[in-house]
């Protein structure tokens, strides 16, 4: 190789000339590196955020409710939970104002429900006889069974309006999912958000609608 | 200051100092990499070390990203890996690199350890490095073993099936320690659940302590280099060996270019052929375990079909004692003969460059029978198979047992003075 | 250096020679030609599979809104023609069929497709869809010339219609057949060959045999993507992983050369 000695200038000069290439080099090569590692990351990263079956699971469920007679109930799975969807019939409807007295929570005051279903049938107002809530008991979170008969029931009482009777600690609710008094749970069965499209009913999702 | 340990070590700035005084960062980064001296004209094959750390570290980042999905449960093990494939974000790009991961991780292996068998790296004073090795290698085994049965596969199934059975050739205590081994009298969830946690804890904590270990025995005796030659014998006057150059930078910016060359290949089996064929991924294991079906072919991963082959290949009983039980005996020697290796080579020189025509001749022998054993590990055996394994055995083992003999006699070339170099 | 050639070619040789034990179970199969890009392929398969296929095989580990997405199949299409009413888009594709049914009617539970072309291989699937024939003496009135007294009914039989087993070939017969079809073009109309098998069509189904062998193709070729769905994305990304790893493996090779030059 060069002789070191043969001129210190030249030297001098040229390890000048090396160590800014060197440090241009090790810099854009760090740079190159430190974006791949980067890069590299990001698929692990990715893999920690909830998977297709979480998505599946926590997605907004639909059905065509056109099939549901009146007076008909189905009950639809959605985030793992029962949500009941019925039709109820003109003499239910009436039925409900008509128990006011013996219930709760008659206004949903302390209950759960978007705005849009705060009211007597705790339905949207475009489809009022169509009840849809998640059956469940807001007691111990049991799935009450449904009651949708008008007149004497053993569990109901005498002159039920229909309803929901809870198997587990004899909660009782009317079939807007509104619970009666001197029961052990104390609020209604909440109602999840929902919309319309068509014949469609898509639960769990209402693009954040109030009315 | 109370306590002051003087050492040689400058740290860089203030900073350091206070670091330096109560962990030794910058007294390690010198002993160890800016200060640690290798032969300037370590090669190709002196890559495979730093390739086979950056294995265990990929093996064990996308081991820890898979376990926080995968189900140690008989019941939905084989449903958890296919959910990691097909919900998980980007969960089979992990799984693939895992899977891919354990093959490379035996080649690299592999040619880490031919390495030491041409240059004479178990050779004194660097007996332990090897011994070391040898262990990791066997753990490796063991690691890699315990998961393929992960994936609950019929194959999966199958290979454990016939390799734990072959404990039961031990006299007396075979049965007995299969059934502990297996928890059940059939391979099951117990199993299952067993293996992965040696999978997942047990081996890993043993690799990366032997692996420490590996290290620490290298640097006290310093790295062989293809001429087999100390380079400490001539050093200028501060110490420094003439013919070897810092670790860092001169090792880290070479193994960088080895480690990018590593990872095109590695990656692009990944992304274009993660089966590879069926040899890094095999046919049967897309099936879930059945205890009712044996697959057609059972056979290991490749990387333990040499010395399946050898566990086959015996068919004679010598001395009253049973085929199977000798098989067994054989294999197990197979590996542990690596053992001996630095006792039982005698040439006075390390490397394959100055070593003489004998031991030449008896690696190229050895070298065809280790791959001709590979290959009939996977497929099935027919008689001229099991004859070729025999004959590929005894060379295998006559490779070991003559080697006193083979590497004293012959001509050895001289050893130069001074490490060879050329262009880099 | 040397060392290292000889080490590949033995790797490649390795790889082949498994590949060839792989598919060597001693089955003829035809080569089915995939083309893994076509998704007009890949949607006729996955209506097919869905139509002839679900009704007693799931795909348990498949969803469909995925399958819609990769394979751009509308939404709103898949929910109307492909899924039962009460399922929701993103469902693992699940047979109406109870298993226990299922043991009853074939004595073996239909298997589960998702990964059936990855533990068969795609030319066995597309060999095994156009295998079946009438068979009195099997209980359910089918066989199967590649999967004998498989307990499958022909379920695709309106589509293909009944054929008829005329015998098997030999080796020499089937070399004789390759070179003929080599020269003059498609076979016989008397007789079509699948695998080793030969059949007389005895009554045609709604598809010509070549629609038929069609449909088969992206039957199977639908199967292939549903054992891995990931694997056209796999591959482009892997494209430019590799083409950022060859210019970082260029850039470090550069730098070890500029730290190099201090070493003489």
């Amino acid at each position: 190789m060069t002789d070191h000695h043969e001129n210190d200038q030249v030297s001098n000069e040229s390890s000048l000339e090396d160590a800014k290439r060197r440090r241009f080099l090790t810099g854009i090569t760090a740079g190159f590196g430190a974006v791949g590692g980067a890069v590299a990351v990001t698929p692990f990263v990715l893999s920690m955020t909830p998977s297709e079956r979480a998505k599946n699971a926590g997605a907004p469920v639909q059905y065509d409710f056109s099939r549901i007679e009146n007076g008909q109930m189905v009950k639809v799975e959605w985030r793992g939970k029962p949500v009941v969807l019925l039709k109820r019939t003109p003499e239910m409807i009436a039925g409900l104002e008509k128990i006011e007295p013996s219930l709760a929570d008659p206004t949903s005051l302390d209950s759960v429900q978007p705005v849009y279903a705060q009211n007597d049938a705790r339905a949207d107002a475009a489809k009022p006889e169509m009840l849809v809530m998640e059956g469940i008991c807001t007691h111990l979170g049991c799935s009450p069974v449904e009651k949708l008969a008008i007149g004497p029931d053993p569990e109901m009482g005498e002159d039920s309006q229909g309803g929901f009777f809870c198997p587990c600690h004899g909660s009782k609710f009317d079939l807007s999912g509104r619970v009666y008094k001197n029961v052990p749970a104390t609020s209604n069965m909440p109602v999840p958000p929902y919309k319309y499209d068509g014949d469609v009913i898509t639960i769990g999702e209402d693009d954040g609608r109030t009315a | 200051m109370a306590i002051h340990r003087h050492d040689n070590h400058q740290s860089a700035n203030a900073f350091m100092e206070w670091i330096d005084r109560r962990l030794p960062v910058t007294k390690v980064w010198n002993e160890h990499l800016a200060e640690y001296m290798a032969a300037k004209n370590l090669n190709f094959w002196y890559f495979f070390g730093s390739l086979a750390m950056l294995m265990l570290v990929i093996q064990i980042l996308t081991g820890i990203f898979l376990t926080m999905h995968y189900k140690p449960d008989a019941e939905l093990a084989f449903a958890s890996v296919e959910y990691i494939m097909r919900d998980v974000p980007f969960g089979w790009l992990v799984r693939y690199m895992h899977s891919t991961g354990a093959s490379a991780f035996f080649v690299i292996v592999y040619l880490h350890m031919f390495r030491g068998l041409i240059y004479g790296s178990h050779r004194e004073p660097r007996e332990l490095v090897w011994l070391i090795g040898c262990v990791i290698f066997v753990a490796l085994m063991a690691e890699a073993f315990m998961g393929y049965l992960l994936p609950w596969g019929n194959m999966s199934y199958w290979g454990a099936q016939v390799i734990i059975s072959l404990f039961d050739v031990i006299p007396y205590f075979g049965p007995i320690l299969t059934e502990w081994i297996r928890g059940d009298f059939v391979i099951s969830d117990a199993t299952l659940n067993r293996f992965f946690a040696f999978h997942v804890i047990l081996l890993p904590l043993i690799l990366v302590f032997l692996v420490f270990l590996h290290l620490v025995a290298l640097h006290q005796v310093g790295s062989n280099n293809p001429d087999g030659i100390d380079i400490y014998e001539h050093v200028d006057e501060d110490g420094k060996p003439l013919d070897g150059v810092a670790f860092h930078p001169y090792y880290v910016v070479k193994d960088l270019v080895g480690v990018c060359g590593f990872l095109i290949i590695y990656l692009g089996i990944v992304f274009f052929a993660p089966d590879f064929g069926g040899i890094f991924l095999e046919k049967d294991n897309f099936a879930p375990a059945n205890p009712l079906q044996t697959p057609p072919d059972i056979v290991p991963l490749w990387y333990f079909t040499p010395y399946y082959s050898i566990l086959r290949a015996n068919t004679f009983n010598f001395f009253w004692i049973d085929a199977k039980v000798w098989g067994v005996v054989f294999m197990g020697l197979a590996i542990a003969v690596f053992f001996l290796l630095p006792w039982l080579d005698r040439s006075p020189v390390k490397s394959i460059r100055y070593r003489s025509a004998p031991f030449k001749l008896a690696l190229v022998l050895f070298l065809i029978a280790f791959f001709v054993l590979g290959y009939l590990g996977m497929n099935s055996p027919t008689p001229a198979r099991t004859l070729l394994a025999q004959v590929c055995s005894i060379i295998y083992f006559a490779f070991f047992i003559l080697m006193p003999w083979f590497t004293s006699i012959g001509k050895t070339k001289p050893v130069p003075d001074r490490v060879t170099s050329d262009a880099h | 250096m040397k060392l290292m050639k000889n080490l590949f070619v033995t790797l490649l040789f390795l790889s082949s020679g498994s590949v060839m034990a792989a598919g060597g179970s001693g089955a003829v199969l035809d080569a089915v030609p995939l083309n893994m890009n076509d998704k007009q392929s890949l949607q006729n398969g996955a209506k097919l599979f869905v139509n002839y296929c679900l009704s007693c095989h799931s795909a348990s580990y498949a969803r469909y809104n995925r399958v819609a997405e990769d394979l751009e199949i509308p939404l709103a299409l898949l929910k109307q023609n492909l899924m039962f009413t009460t399922e929701k888009e993103g469902d693992l594709m699940q047979t109406t069929m109870p298993v226990e049914d299922a043991k009853k009617w074939f004595g073996v539970a239909p298997p589960d497709l998702s990964l059936v072309s990855r533990v068969r291989k795609p030319n066995w699937v597309y060999t095994y869809l156009r295998a079946f024939y009438q068979d009195e003496s099997s209980p359910s009135g089918w066989n199967n010339s590649l999967f004998e007294n498989v307990a499958m009914p022909h379920a695709l039989f309106e589509l293909q219609g009944v054929q008829r087993l005329m015998g098997k070939m030999d080796a020499d017969e089937l070399h004789a057949m390759d070179a003929h079809a080599a020269d003059a073009g498609d076979q016989s109309d008397a007789y079509t060959v699948v695998g080793d098998a030969k059949f007389e069509l005895v009554h045609q189904g709604m598809l010509s045999p070549a629609e038929f062998d069609k449909a088969m193709m992206d039957l199977t070729a639908f199967l292939v993507y549903l054992a891995e769905p990931v694997q056209l994305k796999r591959k482009a990304i892997g494209v430019y992983t590799l083409t950022f790893l060859i210019i970082l493996m260029g850039l470090c090779y550069l730098l070890k050369k500029e730290y190099w030059r201090d070493v003489h």
